[in-house]
Protein backbone atom coordinates (compact mmCIF):
# COMPACT_ATOMS: atom_id res chain seq x y z
CA UNK A 1 0.00 0.00 0.00
CA UNK A 2 1.60 3.27 -0.73
CA UNK A 3 2.17 6.32 0.86
CA UNK A 4 -0.12 9.91 0.09
CA UNK A 5 2.46 12.99 -0.50
CA UNK A 6 1.60 13.90 3.35
CA UNK A 7 2.41 10.54 4.71
CA UNK A 8 5.72 10.56 2.44
CA UNK A 9 6.78 14.34 3.85
CA UNK A 10 6.23 13.10 7.38
CA UNK A 11 8.05 9.70 6.41
CA UNK A 12 10.49 10.90 5.82
CA UNK A 13 11.24 13.39 8.58
CA UNK A 14 10.38 11.11 11.42
CA UNK A 15 13.01 8.59 9.43
CA UNK A 16 10.69 5.85 9.55
CA UNK A 17 7.62 4.77 7.61
CA UNK A 18 4.31 6.63 9.24
CA UNK A 19 0.54 6.05 8.31
CA UNK A 20 -2.45 8.64 8.65
CA UNK A 21 -3.31 7.82 12.61
CA UNK A 22 -0.26 8.14 13.93
CA UNK A 23 1.24 10.41 15.84
CA UNK A 24 4.69 11.40 15.19
CA UNK A 25 7.08 14.57 16.77
CA UNK A 26 9.44 16.09 13.58
CA UNK A 27 11.50 18.95 13.37
CA UNK A 28 10.31 21.24 11.50
CA UNK A 29 12.56 23.89 8.75
CA UNK A 30 11.09 27.60 9.61
CA UNK A 31 8.52 28.77 12.34
CA UNK A 32 7.37 31.77 11.39
CA UNK A 33 5.47 34.18 13.94
CA UNK A 34 3.26 36.89 12.74
CA UNK A 35 3.00 40.30 14.21
CA UNK A 36 0.00 39.84 16.03
CA UNK A 37 0.90 37.03 18.25
CA UNK A 38 4.56 38.23 18.79
CA UNK A 39 3.35 39.41 22.24
CA UNK A 40 1.73 35.64 23.07
CA UNK A 41 4.52 33.85 21.51
CA UNK A 42 6.87 35.76 23.88
CA UNK A 43 5.41 35.31 26.72
CA UNK A 44 5.09 31.19 26.18
CA UNK A 45 8.55 31.28 25.76
CA UNK A 46 9.09 33.22 29.11
CA UNK A 47 6.90 30.25 30.92
CA UNK A 48 9.07 27.55 29.06
CA UNK A 49 12.48 29.42 30.12
CA UNK A 50 13.44 28.61 26.79
CA UNK A 51 14.95 30.98 23.78
CA UNK A 52 14.87 29.65 20.15
CA UNK A 53 16.54 26.51 19.99
CA UNK A 54 17.61 27.60 16.19
CA UNK A 55 17.41 31.34 15.96
CA UNK A 56 18.09 30.85 11.81
CA UNK A 57 14.83 28.96 11.97
CA UNK A 58 12.40 31.37 13.29
CA UNK A 59 10.69 34.47 11.43
CA UNK A 60 8.91 37.09 12.67
CA UNK A 61 6.57 39.13 10.06
CA UNK A 62 5.23 42.56 11.08
CA UNK A 63 2.18 42.54 8.17
CA UNK A 64 -1.13 41.90 9.88
CA UNK A 65 -1.14 45.64 11.11
CA UNK A 66 1.83 47.27 9.12
CA UNK A 67 2.60 49.74 10.13
CA UNK A 68 0.97 50.10 13.16
CA UNK A 69 -2.56 51.80 13.54
CA UNK A 70 -2.41 52.60 17.21
CA UNK A 71 0.42 52.81 20.48
CA UNK A 72 -0.46 49.27 21.39
CA UNK A 73 0.30 47.67 17.86
CA UNK A 74 3.71 49.84 18.02
CA UNK A 75 4.62 48.98 21.58
CA UNK A 76 4.28 45.47 20.30
CA UNK A 77 6.07 45.74 16.79
CA UNK A 78 8.72 47.78 18.78
CA UNK A 79 9.45 44.74 21.08
CA UNK A 80 9.38 42.72 18.09
CA UNK A 81 12.30 43.92 16.59
CA UNK A 82 14.52 44.49 20.07
CA UNK A 83 13.60 40.51 20.99
CA UNK A 84 14.66 39.63 17.05
CA UNK A 85 18.14 41.82 17.68
CA UNK A 86 18.74 40.23 21.09
CA UNK A 87 17.94 36.47 20.10
CA UNK A 88 19.22 36.39 16.56
CA UNK A 89 16.23 35.77 14.55
CA UNK A 90 15.44 37.22 11.43
CA UNK A 91 12.57 40.26 11.27
CA UNK A 92 10.50 41.61 8.30
CA UNK A 93 9.82 44.91 8.81
CA UNK A 94 6.68 46.70 7.90
CA UNK A 95 6.46 47.21 4.21
CA UNK A 96 8.11 43.82 3.52
CA UNK A 97 4.81 41.72 2.73
CA UNK A 98 2.82 39.55 3.82
CA UNK A 99 4.14 36.14 6.05
CA UNK A 100 3.39 33.65 3.31
CA UNK A 101 4.72 35.54 0.18
CA UNK A 102 7.68 36.52 1.77
CA UNK A 103 8.82 33.03 3.33
CA UNK A 104 7.91 32.04 -0.40
CA UNK A 105 10.08 34.68 -1.77
CA UNK A 106 12.77 33.98 0.54
CA UNK A 107 13.10 30.91 0.23
CA UNK A 108 12.70 29.98 3.62
CA UNK A 109 9.63 27.60 2.87
CA UNK A 110 10.79 24.86 0.24
CA UNK A 111 9.51 21.76 -1.57
CA UNK A 112 9.45 18.83 0.95
CA UNK A 113 10.11 21.16 3.95
CA UNK A 114 7.59 21.49 6.89
CA UNK A 115 6.87 24.58 8.37
CA UNK A 116 4.49 25.83 11.02
CA UNK A 117 3.18 29.25 10.84
CA UNK A 118 1.21 31.61 13.48
CA UNK A 119 -1.08 31.91 10.83
CA UNK A 120 -3.98 29.66 9.49
CA UNK A 121 -3.43 30.44 6.02
CA UNK A 122 0.17 28.91 6.67
CA UNK A 123 -1.22 25.61 4.22
CA UNK A 124 -0.22 28.18 1.37
CA UNK A 125 3.49 26.42 1.39
CA UNK A 126 1.76 23.67 0.24
CA UNK A 127 1.56 25.21 -3.04
CA UNK A 128 5.14 24.41 -3.81
CA UNK A 129 4.59 20.91 -1.83
CA UNK A 130 5.95 22.21 1.22
CA UNK A 131 3.89 20.60 4.17
CA UNK A 132 3.09 23.69 6.00
CA UNK A 133 0.41 24.31 8.46
CA UNK A 134 -1.06 26.91 11.16
CA UNK A 135 -0.88 26.57 14.60
CA UNK A 136 -1.44 29.04 17.60
CA UNK A 137 1.13 30.50 19.70
CA UNK A 138 1.80 28.17 22.47
CA UNK A 139 2.54 25.32 19.85
CA UNK A 140 4.57 27.73 17.93
CA UNK A 141 6.30 28.73 21.08
CA UNK A 142 7.13 24.76 21.34
CA UNK A 143 8.78 24.44 17.98
CA UNK A 144 10.89 27.56 18.61
CA UNK A 145 12.20 26.23 22.00
CA UNK A 146 12.66 22.18 20.66
CA UNK A 147 13.00 22.95 17.19
CA UNK A 148 9.95 20.04 16.35
CA UNK A 149 6.54 19.49 16.64
CA UNK A 150 3.92 17.09 17.59
CA UNK A 151 1.21 16.41 14.32
CA UNK A 152 -0.98 13.62 14.03
CA UNK A 153 -0.14 12.03 10.17
CA UNK A 154 -3.52 13.28 8.80
CA UNK A 155 -5.65 11.06 6.17
CA UNK A 156 -5.98 12.71 3.23
CA UNK A 157 -8.04 14.13 0.33
CA UNK A 158 -7.57 13.80 -3.01
CA UNK A 159 -8.85 16.75 -5.45
CA UNK A 160 -8.01 16.26 -9.06
CA UNK A 161 -8.08 19.47 -11.34
CA UNK A 162 -7.84 18.60 -14.77
CA UNK A 163 -7.52 20.43 -18.08
CA UNK A 164 -7.26 24.17 -18.54
CA UNK A 165 -9.34 27.45 -17.18
CA UNK A 166 -11.58 28.42 -19.53
CA UNK A 167 -10.96 32.15 -20.32
CA UNK A 168 -11.97 34.63 -17.78
CA UNK A 169 -11.87 31.73 -15.22
CA UNK A 170 -9.06 31.76 -13.00
CA UNK A 171 -7.34 29.96 -10.23
CA UNK A 172 -9.12 31.37 -7.16
CA UNK A 173 -12.34 30.06 -9.01
CA UNK A 174 -10.60 26.64 -9.09
CA UNK A 175 -9.65 27.52 -5.49
CA UNK A 176 -13.51 28.49 -4.42
CA UNK A 177 -15.23 25.58 -6.34
CA UNK A 178 -12.64 23.13 -3.69
CA UNK A 179 -14.17 24.92 -0.63
CA UNK A 180 -17.50 24.42 -1.77
CA UNK A 181 -17.44 21.04 -2.62
CA UNK A 182 -15.89 19.97 0.05
CA UNK A 183 -17.42 21.98 2.63
CA UNK A 184 -15.64 24.38 5.14
CA UNK A 185 -15.27 21.12 7.23
CA UNK A 186 -15.32 18.32 4.64
CA UNK A 187 -11.06 18.11 5.30
CA UNK A 188 -10.61 18.86 9.16
CA UNK A 189 -7.70 17.03 10.36
CA UNK A 190 -6.34 16.10 6.55
CA UNK A 191 -3.89 17.10 4.24
CA UNK A 192 -5.89 18.27 0.56
CA UNK A 193 -3.29 16.35 -1.84
CA UNK A 194 -4.41 18.64 -5.13
CA UNK A 195 -3.16 16.43 -8.78
CA UNK A 196 -3.28 18.74 -11.76
CA UNK A 197 -3.79 16.89 -15.19
CA UNK A 198 -5.08 17.41 -18.75
CA UNK A 199 -3.49 20.66 -18.99
CA UNK A 200 -3.79 21.77 -15.15
CA UNK A 201 0.21 21.21 -14.85
CA UNK A 202 -0.04 24.59 -16.45
CA UNK A 203 -1.12 25.91 -13.46
CA UNK A 204 1.62 28.58 -12.44
CA UNK A 205 3.63 29.01 -8.51
CA UNK A 206 1.40 31.70 -7.80
CA UNK A 207 -1.81 29.98 -8.70
CA UNK A 208 -0.85 27.15 -6.55
CA UNK A 209 -0.18 29.17 -3.99
CA UNK A 210 -3.78 30.27 -4.28
CA UNK A 211 -5.00 26.95 -4.50
CA UNK A 212 -3.56 25.56 -1.25
CA UNK A 213 -3.94 28.62 0.18
CA UNK A 214 -7.79 28.09 0.32
CA UNK A 215 -7.78 24.82 1.57
CA UNK A 216 -7.66 25.61 5.61
CA UNK A 217 -11.05 26.92 4.43
CA UNK A 218 -11.92 23.17 3.94
CA UNK A 219 -10.46 22.45 7.16
CA UNK A 220 -7.16 21.25 5.99
CA UNK A 221 -3.67 20.68 7.96
CA UNK A 222 -1.81 20.82 4.94
CA UNK A 223 -2.83 21.51 1.11
CA UNK A 224 -0.04 19.70 -1.00
CA UNK A 225 -0.16 20.45 -4.60
CA UNK A 226 1.82 17.42 -6.49
CA UNK A 227 5.11 19.12 -8.26
CA UNK A 228 4.63 19.60 -11.68
CA UNK A 229 4.64 22.35 -14.62
CA UNK A 230 7.42 25.60 -13.24
CA UNK A 231 7.47 24.09 -9.80
CA UNK A 232 10.06 21.75 -11.79
CA UNK A 233 11.70 24.57 -13.15
CA UNK A 234 12.14 26.92 -10.26
CA UNK A 235 13.22 24.27 -7.38
CA UNK A 236 14.88 20.71 -7.60
CA UNK A 237 12.51 18.39 -6.42
CA UNK A 238 13.63 15.18 -5.25
CA UNK A 239 12.53 11.88 -6.39
CA UNK A 240 10.49 10.67 -3.16
CA UNK A 241 8.11 13.71 -3.35
CA UNK A 242 5.10 12.92 -5.07
CA UNK A 243 2.69 10.24 -3.93
CA UNK A 244 2.50 6.57 -4.56
CA UNK A 245 -0.28 5.77 -7.15
CA UNK A 246 -1.56 3.12 -4.71
CA UNK A 247 -1.44 5.81 -2.07
CA UNK A 248 -4.89 5.37 0.14
CA UNK A 249 -7.31 8.62 0.41
CA UNK A 250 -10.12 8.75 2.75
CA UNK A 251 -11.78 10.97 -0.16
CA UNK A 252 -11.55 11.47 -4.20
CA UNK A 253 -13.52 14.30 -5.87
CA UNK A 254 -12.47 15.84 -9.66
CA UNK A 255 -12.67 19.53 -10.68
CA UNK A 256 -13.03 20.14 -14.38
CA UNK A 257 -11.47 23.48 -14.82
CA UNK A 258 -12.58 23.53 -18.39
CA UNK A 259 -16.20 23.95 -17.01
CA UNK A 260 -15.69 25.66 -14.25
CA UNK A 261 -17.01 29.57 -14.32
CA UNK A 262 -16.18 32.54 -12.37
CA UNK A 263 -17.16 31.85 -8.26
CA UNK A 264 -18.22 34.17 -5.40
CA UNK A 265 -18.16 33.55 -1.62
CA UNK A 266 -21.47 34.79 -0.51
CA UNK A 267 -21.25 36.02 3.10
CA UNK A 268 -20.56 35.36 6.14
CA UNK A 269 -19.32 31.57 5.30
CA UNK A 270 -16.15 30.67 2.79
CA UNK A 271 -17.61 27.69 0.99
CA UNK A 272 -20.75 29.11 0.51
CA UNK A 273 -20.21 29.32 -3.26
CA UNK A 274 -22.44 30.45 -5.97
CA UNK A 275 -21.61 31.45 -9.83
CA UNK A 276 -20.66 34.93 -9.93
CA UNK A 277 -24.03 35.05 -12.17
CA UNK A 278 -25.96 34.55 -9.70
CA UNK A 279 -25.15 37.65 -7.11
CA UNK A 280 -24.68 40.31 -10.24
CA UNK A 281 -26.19 43.57 -9.75
CA UNK A 282 -25.36 43.64 -6.35
CA UNK A 283 -24.23 47.00 -5.17
CA UNK A 284 -20.58 47.51 -3.87
CA UNK A 285 -18.97 50.02 -1.77
CA UNK A 286 -15.44 48.75 -1.69
CA UNK A 287 -13.40 46.46 -3.73
CA UNK A 288 -10.01 44.91 -1.81
CA UNK A 289 -7.40 43.53 -4.14
CA UNK A 290 -4.39 41.74 -1.95
CA UNK A 291 -3.85 39.29 0.26
CA UNK A 292 -2.01 36.11 0.74
CA UNK A 293 -4.81 34.61 -1.82
CA UNK A 294 -4.29 36.94 -4.55
CA UNK A 295 -1.79 40.18 -4.00
CA UNK A 296 0.68 38.77 -6.17
CA UNK A 297 1.93 40.39 -9.49
CA UNK A 298 0.05 38.34 -12.26
CA UNK A 299 -2.89 39.31 -9.65
CA UNK A 300 -2.26 43.15 -10.14
CA UNK A 301 -1.82 41.92 -13.72
CA UNK A 302 -5.53 40.97 -14.33
CA UNK A 303 -7.11 43.80 -12.32
CA UNK A 304 -4.87 46.43 -14.54
CA UNK A 305 -5.64 44.34 -17.94
CA UNK A 306 -9.38 45.09 -16.96
CA UNK A 307 -9.08 48.59 -15.50
CA UNK A 308 -7.15 49.75 -18.53
CA UNK A 309 -8.87 52.75 -19.69
CA UNK A 310 -11.36 52.62 -17.49
CA UNK A 311 -12.76 54.31 -14.22
CA UNK A 312 -13.69 52.84 -10.93
CA UNK A 313 -17.16 53.94 -10.12
CA UNK A 314 -18.19 56.93 -8.38
CA UNK A 315 -18.81 55.97 -5.50
CA UNK A 316 -16.70 52.99 -5.16
CA UNK A 317 -12.95 52.92 -2.81
CA UNK A 318 -10.53 50.34 -4.78
CA UNK A 319 -7.60 49.47 -2.63
CA UNK A 320 -4.69 47.85 -3.99
CA UNK A 321 -2.15 46.09 -1.60
CA UNK A 322 0.47 44.52 -3.24
CA UNK A 323 1.53 41.07 -1.48
CA UNK A 324 5.28 41.89 -0.76
CA UNK A 325 7.52 44.56 -1.31
CA UNK A 326 8.70 42.26 -4.32
CA UNK A 327 5.45 42.56 -6.02
CA UNK A 328 5.10 46.27 -5.29
CA UNK A 329 8.24 46.75 -7.20
CA UNK A 330 8.17 45.04 -10.31
CA UNK A 331 4.27 46.56 -10.58
CA UNK A 332 5.93 49.93 -9.95
CA UNK A 333 8.73 49.04 -12.66
CA UNK A 334 6.28 47.56 -15.45
CA UNK A 335 4.02 49.92 -15.50
CA UNK A 336 0.83 47.93 -13.96
CA UNK A 337 1.15 50.39 -10.78
CA UNK A 338 0.18 53.62 -13.60
CA UNK A 339 -2.59 51.66 -14.82
CA UNK A 340 -4.52 50.96 -12.03
CA UNK A 341 -3.73 54.65 -10.33
CA UNK A 342 -5.07 56.03 -13.55
CA UNK A 343 -7.92 54.34 -12.93
CA UNK A 344 -8.79 55.72 -9.48
CA UNK A 345 -7.63 52.82 -7.33
CA UNK A 346 -5.58 53.32 -4.28
CA UNK A 347 -2.41 51.62 -3.20
CA UNK A 348 -1.58 50.06 0.08
CA UNK A 349 1.55 49.44 2.21
CA UNK A 350 2.10 45.74 1.31
CA UNK A 351 0.65 43.69 4.13
CA UNK A 352 -2.50 42.16 4.76
CA UNK A 353 -4.54 45.52 4.75
CA UNK A 354 -8.06 45.22 5.92
CA UNK A 355 -8.58 41.69 5.62
CA UNK A 356 -9.16 41.42 9.05
CA UNK A 357 -10.78 44.68 10.62
CA UNK A 358 -7.95 46.18 11.75
CA UNK A 359 -6.88 48.98 9.43
CA UNK A 360 -6.62 50.65 6.25
CA UNK A 361 -10.27 49.70 4.98
CA UNK A 362 -12.72 49.04 7.65
CA UNK A 363 -15.92 48.77 6.90
CA UNK A 364 -18.80 50.60 7.99
CA UNK A 365 -22.32 49.26 8.91
CA UNK A 366 -24.26 47.78 5.82
CA UNK A 367 -21.09 48.26 3.67
CA UNK A 368 -20.44 45.70 0.98
CA UNK A 369 -16.88 45.18 0.07
CA UNK A 370 -15.75 42.44 -3.09
CA UNK A 371 -12.57 41.40 -1.65
CA UNK A 372 -9.92 39.24 -3.34
CA UNK A 373 -8.95 37.51 0.30
CA UNK A 374 -9.86 34.40 1.89
CA UNK A 375 -12.58 34.74 4.74
CA UNK A 376 -16.02 36.58 4.84
CA UNK A 377 -17.11 35.54 8.11
CA UNK A 378 -19.75 37.98 10.11
CA UNK A 379 -17.45 40.94 11.24
CA UNK A 380 -14.45 40.22 9.97
CA UNK A 381 -13.41 43.52 8.02
CA UNK A 382 -15.33 46.00 10.95
CA UNK A 383 -18.83 46.30 11.05
CA UNK A 384 -21.07 43.32 12.03
CA UNK A 385 -22.93 43.39 9.24
CA UNK A 386 -20.82 44.67 6.45
CA UNK A 387 -21.02 41.90 3.74
CA UNK A 388 -17.61 40.46 1.96
CA UNK A 389 -18.00 39.00 -1.05
CA UNK A 390 -14.99 36.88 -1.69
CA UNK A 391 -14.05 36.71 -5.51
CA UNK A 392 -10.91 36.89 -8.14
CA UNK A 393 -9.17 39.70 -9.13
CA UNK A 394 -10.79 40.05 -12.28
CA UNK A 395 -14.30 40.10 -10.93
CA UNK A 396 -13.39 42.55 -7.94
CA UNK A 397 -12.07 44.45 -10.66
CA UNK A 398 -15.23 44.45 -12.94
CA UNK A 399 -17.34 45.34 -10.07
CA UNK A 400 -14.56 48.22 -9.18
CA UNK A 401 -15.51 49.81 -12.59
CA UNK A 402 -19.45 48.81 -12.55
CA UNK A 403 -20.17 49.85 -8.84
CA UNK A 404 -21.72 46.35 -8.79
CA UNK A 405 -21.11 43.04 -8.57
CA UNK A 406 -19.97 41.72 -12.44
CA UNK A 407 -17.58 39.80 -14.10
CA UNK A 408 -15.52 41.47 -16.92
CA UNK A 409 -17.39 40.14 -19.61
CA UNK A 410 -20.43 41.26 -18.69
CA UNK A 411 -19.45 45.21 -18.63
CA UNK A 412 -21.31 47.68 -20.48
CA UNK A 413 -18.90 47.97 -23.62
CA UNK A 414 -16.77 44.99 -23.14
CA UNK B 1 -23.81 26.48 39.61
CA UNK B 2 -22.66 26.77 36.49
CA UNK B 3 -24.67 27.09 33.48
CA UNK B 4 -24.96 26.25 29.47
CA UNK B 5 -23.93 29.01 27.12
CA UNK B 6 -25.25 27.35 23.74
CA UNK B 7 -24.17 28.25 20.43
CA UNK B 8 -25.01 27.34 17.19
CA UNK B 9 -22.89 25.77 14.44
CA UNK B 10 -19.43 26.84 12.88
CA UNK B 11 -18.87 30.00 15.42
CA UNK B 12 -15.47 30.95 14.30
CA UNK B 13 -12.92 33.13 15.71
CA UNK B 14 -14.11 35.90 14.19
CA UNK B 15 -17.40 35.07 16.17
CA UNK B 16 -15.34 34.53 19.44
CA UNK B 17 -12.73 37.36 19.61
CA UNK B 18 -13.07 40.19 16.04
CA UNK B 19 -10.23 40.80 15.05
CA UNK B 20 -9.71 44.39 16.09
CA UNK B 21 -9.93 43.71 19.78
CA UNK B 22 -6.90 41.34 19.81
CA UNK B 23 -4.90 41.83 22.94
CA UNK B 24 -2.23 43.89 20.56
CA UNK B 25 -4.56 45.86 19.38
CA UNK B 26 -6.59 46.58 22.84
CA UNK B 27 -4.24 45.28 25.33
CA UNK B 28 -3.87 42.18 27.38
CA UNK B 29 -5.69 43.55 30.16
CA UNK B 30 -9.10 43.94 27.84
CA UNK B 31 -9.52 41.73 25.25
CA UNK B 32 -11.04 39.00 26.80
CA UNK B 33 -14.31 41.42 27.62
CA UNK B 34 -14.85 41.31 23.56
CA UNK B 35 -15.58 37.78 23.74
CA UNK B 36 -18.50 37.09 21.05
CA UNK B 37 -18.70 40.88 21.16
CA UNK B 38 -20.79 40.40 17.41
CA UNK B 39 -22.05 37.43 18.20
CA UNK B 40 -23.46 37.55 21.76
CA UNK B 41 -23.08 40.73 23.50
CA UNK B 42 -24.96 39.16 26.69
CA UNK B 43 -22.08 37.44 27.08
CA UNK B 44 -18.79 38.42 28.55
CA UNK B 45 -20.66 40.78 30.83
CA UNK B 46 -22.89 38.14 32.08
CA UNK B 47 -20.32 34.62 32.10
CA UNK B 48 -19.31 33.72 35.52
CA UNK B 49 -16.29 31.25 35.40
CA UNK B 50 -17.12 27.88 35.22
CA UNK B 51 -19.77 28.36 33.06
CA UNK B 52 -20.15 26.07 29.85
CA UNK B 53 -19.54 26.84 26.69
CA UNK B 54 -21.92 24.89 24.37
CA UNK B 55 -21.55 24.22 20.59
CA UNK B 56 -22.23 22.74 17.27
CA UNK B 57 -20.20 21.24 14.33
CA UNK B 58 -16.88 22.34 13.12
CA UNK B 59 -16.12 24.61 16.17
CA UNK B 60 -13.52 27.32 16.30
CA UNK B 61 -12.87 27.75 12.69
CA UNK B 62 -10.83 30.43 10.97
CA UNK B 63 -7.76 31.73 12.08
CA UNK B 64 -4.79 30.28 14.37
CA UNK B 65 -5.24 33.61 16.56
CA UNK B 66 -5.11 31.58 20.11
CA UNK B 67 -6.07 34.39 22.34
CA UNK B 68 -9.29 33.74 21.21
CA UNK B 69 -9.71 30.81 23.19
CA UNK B 70 -7.66 32.88 26.17
CA UNK B 71 -10.27 35.40 25.73
CA UNK B 72 -12.30 32.63 27.22
CA UNK B 73 -10.19 31.26 29.61
CA UNK B 74 -9.58 34.74 30.88
CA UNK B 75 -13.38 34.56 31.35
CA UNK B 76 -12.82 31.37 33.43
CA UNK B 77 -13.98 28.86 30.81
CA UNK B 78 -12.64 25.31 31.53
CA UNK B 79 -14.52 22.98 29.19
CA UNK B 80 -16.34 22.94 25.67
CA UNK B 81 -18.76 20.54 24.48
CA UNK B 82 -19.71 20.49 20.66
CA UNK B 83 -20.24 17.99 18.17
CA UNK B 84 -16.65 18.76 16.24
CA UNK B 85 -13.77 20.92 16.19
CA UNK B 86 -11.82 22.54 13.81
CA UNK B 87 -8.45 21.59 13.95
CA UNK B 88 -6.37 24.75 14.79
CA UNK B 89 -9.11 25.72 17.69
CA UNK B 90 -9.12 22.13 18.96
CA UNK B 91 -5.07 22.20 19.51
CA UNK B 92 -5.39 25.55 21.43
CA UNK B 93 -8.17 24.37 23.59
CA UNK B 94 -5.93 20.94 24.92
CA UNK B 95 -2.66 23.59 24.92
CA UNK B 96 -4.34 26.50 27.29
CA UNK B 97 -5.76 23.37 29.28
CA UNK B 98 -9.29 24.19 28.37
CA UNK B 99 -11.26 20.79 27.98
CA UNK B 100 -12.43 20.15 24.32
CA UNK B 101 -15.21 17.24 24.83
CA UNK B 102 -16.88 15.97 21.85
CA UNK B 103 -20.46 14.72 22.38
CA UNK B 104 -23.02 15.38 19.42
CA UNK B 105 -25.80 13.90 21.44
CA UNK B 106 -25.32 15.80 24.84
CA UNK B 107 -25.07 19.24 22.60
CA UNK B 108 -28.06 18.33 21.20
CA UNK B 109 -30.00 17.73 24.84
CA UNK B 110 -28.59 20.69 26.16
CA UNK B 111 -30.72 24.26 26.11
CA UNK B 112 -28.89 27.79 26.45
CA UNK B 113 -28.99 28.36 30.54
CA UNK B 114 -29.52 24.89 31.64
CA UNK B 115 -27.71 25.06 34.87
CA UNK B 116 -25.38 22.04 34.89
CA UNK B 117 -22.55 20.22 37.11
CA UNK B 118 -19.41 18.72 35.61
CA UNK B 119 -17.16 16.51 36.54
CA UNK B 120 -13.59 16.42 34.87
CA UNK B 121 -12.08 13.81 36.18
CA UNK B 122 -14.87 11.00 35.57
CA UNK B 123 -15.84 12.89 32.49
CA UNK B 124 -19.71 12.98 33.84
CA UNK B 125 -22.24 15.74 33.38
CA UNK B 126 -25.24 16.18 35.53
CA UNK B 127 -28.72 18.24 34.86
CA UNK B 128 -30.53 17.83 38.01
CA UNK B 129 -31.12 14.29 38.27
CA UNK B 130 -30.17 13.60 34.56
CA UNK B 131 -26.61 12.30 33.66
CA UNK B 132 -24.31 12.35 30.58
CA UNK B 133 -21.39 10.70 29.76
CA UNK B 134 -18.80 12.34 27.96
CA UNK B 135 -15.86 10.74 26.52
CA UNK B 136 -12.34 11.91 27.44
CA UNK B 137 -9.81 13.46 24.97
CA UNK B 138 -6.86 10.93 23.16
CA UNK B 139 -4.38 10.06 26.08
CA UNK B 140 -1.76 12.16 24.04
CA UNK B 141 -3.98 15.27 25.43
CA UNK B 142 -4.72 13.75 28.95
CA UNK B 143 -1.24 13.08 29.78
CA UNK B 144 0.16 17.02 28.89
CA UNK B 145 -3.09 18.21 30.83
CA UNK B 146 -2.44 16.25 33.77
CA UNK B 147 0.49 18.24 34.11
CA UNK B 148 -1.62 21.63 33.46
CA UNK B 149 -0.81 22.24 30.12
CA UNK B 150 1.61 21.14 26.86
CA UNK B 151 3.94 24.16 28.11
CA UNK B 152 4.61 22.71 31.82
CA UNK B 153 5.06 18.86 30.44
CA UNK B 154 7.34 20.13 27.93
CA UNK B 155 9.30 22.55 30.80
CA UNK B 156 9.13 19.42 32.95
CA UNK B 157 10.31 16.35 30.76
CA UNK B 158 11.88 18.37 27.51
CA UNK B 159 10.13 16.01 25.36
CA UNK B 160 6.38 15.77 23.92
CA UNK B 161 4.25 13.09 25.55
CA UNK B 162 4.61 9.92 24.05
CA UNK B 163 8.07 10.78 22.49
CA UNK B 164 11.26 8.89 23.80
CA UNK B 165 13.46 10.97 26.23
CA UNK B 166 16.45 12.34 24.52
CA UNK B 167 14.59 14.03 21.62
Amino acid sequence: MGLTLAEKILSKRAGRLVRAGELVVVEVDQVMVVDSIAGSFFKRLEQLQATPRFPEKVAIVIDHVAPAANVEVAKAQKEIREWGNRYGCRVFDVGRGICHQVLVEERLALPGGIVLGSDSHSTTYGGIACFGSGMGATDIALAAASGRTWLRVPETVKVTFKGRLAPGVTAKDAALEMVRVLTADGATYMSIEMHLKDGAEALTRSQRLTLANLTVEAGAKCGLVVPSGEILELYEIPDWLYPDPDATYAKEVEIDLAALTPRISVPFYVDNVEEVARVRGKRVDQVFVGTCTNGRLDDLHEVAAILKGRKVAPGVRMLVIPASSQVLEAAAADGTLLTLLQAGATLGTPGCGPCMGRHQGVLAPGEVCVSTSNRNFKGRMGAADAEIYLASPRVAAASAVAGYITTPEELPGA
Amino acid sequence: MPRVWKFGDSINTDDILPGKYAPFMVGEDKFHTYAFAHLRPDFAPNYQPGDILVAGKNTGLGSSREYAPEALRKLGLKAIIAKSYARIFYRNLVNLGIMPFEAPEVVDALQDGDVVELDFEQGVLRRGAETFRLRPPPDFLLEALKEGSILEYYRKYGRFPGESSGG
